[in-house]
């Protein structure tokens, strides 16, 4: 392969060309490097395009996929008509403007606002029951000195990460649901039956509830991954000094686990407005719209439901536009305490 | 095992038992290790009861189930009858054979796209390397939203079509920078002799990068089977035909709306079979293979999502 002799990075290339004029002077009249030691743009593309050919099918992929949709949002300032064609672009070009009018309908509606509240409701209540419990069990299996009990207790633990929301949510109707295990138990001692699964009061609490059952043990994942990376010097530095139990817990684990905490906080936080799509989707009929309704059901019901797509996309437009402002203040904040964010700086 | 003569030899320990403490260390008190279990216990507790009945009910004859009053805690008289009626064809059947076959064939598609890319942005300083991999950061930022997505899917002529359930969520980014940073931590110097010896990129890739990295593939491997085996949103969206539905769409209708599947009502009817063995029994199947394949890869979580976390 031609191309295989050609060095790949810049420094490569300075060096080859130090150390072995002959070498790379093949054509040593010809400019195929740039004077300041830079290939070519033709000789780099000839050298890195099995590279780039690798790249195309997920390129293509997420074109398509991601980056095209997001000229479909343009139905947000229409009165799209699905109607019009079966073809939803041929719609789309087909279809009158009407400006801003559905995002004044949108700020006007009281289903909305009440899909705002419950959204950011849920977000609250996540983060302050689901957050810190990922933390402590990761904190209680890293104290556990047993290589079996410890395997056992992550394989189980990890487990209902893998599971689909549809099985969640069917196990806990089977355990909690009207004709599920606890009702039972409760109607034969002579009590009322539940309906935790249908109670729009209670309905953030059991959604918070089947999040923490399916994922509060994977969440551990990432604290043991820091946990693993103290040095053990540390322990037994501190240990020397007289530091007991607890407080080595309090000057050396948690300082480690700090910067992970602080990250997953500031990405929790730009992530606000998503809130368990599926799983609340999945219970909405159940519960009713007036407790269930997120920012993402409710671009599902106006949009896929009712077919006001117009409507339901400039929903998903403000939603996707301050989500992204959060993602972007949330980075910046990672930024400034120091950490890596989701990219480089 | 000669080997073994002049080392003085080691004592056997349990497998169960605490390795030796170091000599700071203090010795837990009894009352901080029988707490610690208990919690632990609870925890574990939490997530295997609720499985454990459903598995056995879903073994459990009609006439347990009636004793019993509903769902099983002790088995009794194990039978497989619930099983037999849903995998004797069927609608269950042919849910069951579609979810594998798009879960089989998604994940080889989405591996085969995702380790070429990983690879093909492994190589920092390769021409347009900083823009692909800000293509692939920037989607992490925004999505284009449901809707246009739709309208999208549905112009490209998907709709009714396995091919929706597959390529809309083919990849995730994630994943390749997963597997992009650990590509990138192999040695330099092992794929840069392999190239002296004539080989180009595809030959590296499937004959040295690879198998190094069997751990952190088994793992993108699972996580792209179990996105595919438990996905049932983008089947409601974009299917509309019953007869094509995956388990998982199949799975919502029995339990969430409590219909008994189609061709088994007769069999619920006749007293032979019980509508809540065969509801157990669906969500049996759909859990079983991820919680026998999940185990097996468990090992490997740590270090592939480190290696992801750290390099990305």
């Amino acid at each position: 392969m031609s191309h295989s002799t050609v060095p790949r990075s810049r420094a490569e290339a300075d060096d080859s060309a130090q150390k072995t004029p002959a070498a790379s002077g093949k054509a040593a009249g010809t400019p195929r490097e740039k004077k300041d030691g830079k290939l070519s743009l033709r000789l780099r593309f000839r050298r890195d395009r099995v590279l780039i050919l690798m790249t195309l099918p997920a390129v293509l992929l997420l074109l398509v996929f991601n980056y095209l949709p997001i000229l479909g949002n343009i139905v947000a300032f229409q009165d799209y008509d699905p109607y019009v064609s079966s073809n939803g672009i041929v719609a789309m070009l087909n279809s009158p403007w009407v400006g801003v009018e559905n995002f004044q309908r949108m700020f006007e509606d009281p289903d909305f606002w009440n899909a705002v509240q419950n959204t950011l409701v849920l977000f609250f209540l996540q983060l302050l029951l689901f957050f810190p419990i990922p933390i402590g069990l990761a904190l209680l299996i890293n104290s556990v000195v047993r290589p079996r009990v410890r395997a056992i207790s992550q394989a189980i633990l990890y487990l209902p990460h893998f599971f689909s929301w549809v099985l969640v949510i069917a196990v806990f109707q089977q355990l909690f649901g009207g004709a599920g295990i606890l009702s039972q138990l409760l109607r034969d001692h002579g009590y009322d039956g539940l309906s935790i699964m249908t109670d729009p009061s209670t309905f953030k609490y059991l959604v918070t509830a089947e999040g923490i059952w399916k994922d509060a043990g994977w969440g551990i994942i990432v604290f043991l991954a820091a946990l693993s990376s103290v040095s053990p010097d540390l322990y037994e530095a501190a240990a020397m000094d007289g530091a007991g139990r607890w407080r080595r817990i309090w000057h050396v684990t948690l300082p480690a686990l700090r910067p992970v905490i602080a990250l997953l906080l500031v990405l929790r936080v730009g992530d606000a407005l998503t809130v368990g799509f599926e799983q609340i989707l999945l219970q909405r009929d159940a519960v009713g719209p007036g407790a269930a309704e997120v920012l993402d059901t409710f671009v599902w019901w106006n949009g896929v439901r009712n077919q006001d797509f117009g409507y339901a996309a400039a929903a998903g437009l403000v939603k996707g536009v301050v989500s992204l402002g959060l993602v972007l203040a949330a980075n910046k904040v990672a930024h400034l305490m120091g950490e890596q964010g989701v990219y480089k700086k | 095992m000669t080997a073994v003569i002049d080392k003085p030899p080691v004592p056997q320990r349990s497998r169960w038992a605490a390795p030796p403490r170091p000599t700071w260390e203090e010795e837990p008190s009894k009352a901080g290790v029988a707490g610690k279990g208990l919690v632990l216990a609870l925890a574990c507790f939490a997530i295997l009861f609720p499985l454990w009945i459903v598995v056995v009910t879903s073994l459990s004859s009609r006439k347990t189930i009636d004793e019993a009053g509903g769902l099983v805690m002790i088995p009794k008289g194990i039978t497989f009858i619930a099983y037999k009626e849903l995998l004797s064809g069927g609608q269950v059947t042919r849910a069951t054979i579609v979810s594998v076959l798009v879960t089989l064939v998604g994940t080889l598609f989405s591996m085969a796209v995702s380790v070429l890319c990983a690879y093909g942005l492994s190589r920092i300083g390769s021409l347009g390397h900083r823009w692909l991999l800000m293509l692939l950061l920037a989607t992490m930022f925004f999505s284009a939203g449901l809707i246009p997505t739709y309208l999208l899917v549905q112009s490209l002529g998907l709709t009714d079509s396995y091919l929706a359930l597959i390529l809309p969520s083919a990849i995730s980014v994630f994943n390749i920078l997963v597997l992009r940073g650990f590509f990138m931590g192999i040695s330099q110097e092992l794929t840069d002799s392999a190239r002296i010896d004539g080989a180009g990129d595809f030959r590296i890739l499937w004959q040295i990068v690879m198998p190094l990295s069997r751990a952190v593939l088994a793992v993108i491997t699972l996580f792209y089977a179990v996105g595919y085996w438990s996905a049932w949103f983008n089947a409601s969206l974009y299917l509309n035909d019953q007869d094509m539905m995956p388990l998982q769409n199949v799975m919502i209708q029995l339990v969430q709306k409590q219909e008994a599947p189609v061709g088994l009502g007769q069999a619920i009817k006749t007293g032979q079979l019980s509508g809540l063995a065969v509801q157990m029994a669906v969500m049996v199947m759909a859990l079983l293979p991820v919680a026998v394949l999940s185990p097996f890869v468990q090992r490997h979580f740590k270090k592939g999502m480190l290696t992801g976390a750290v390099k990305g």
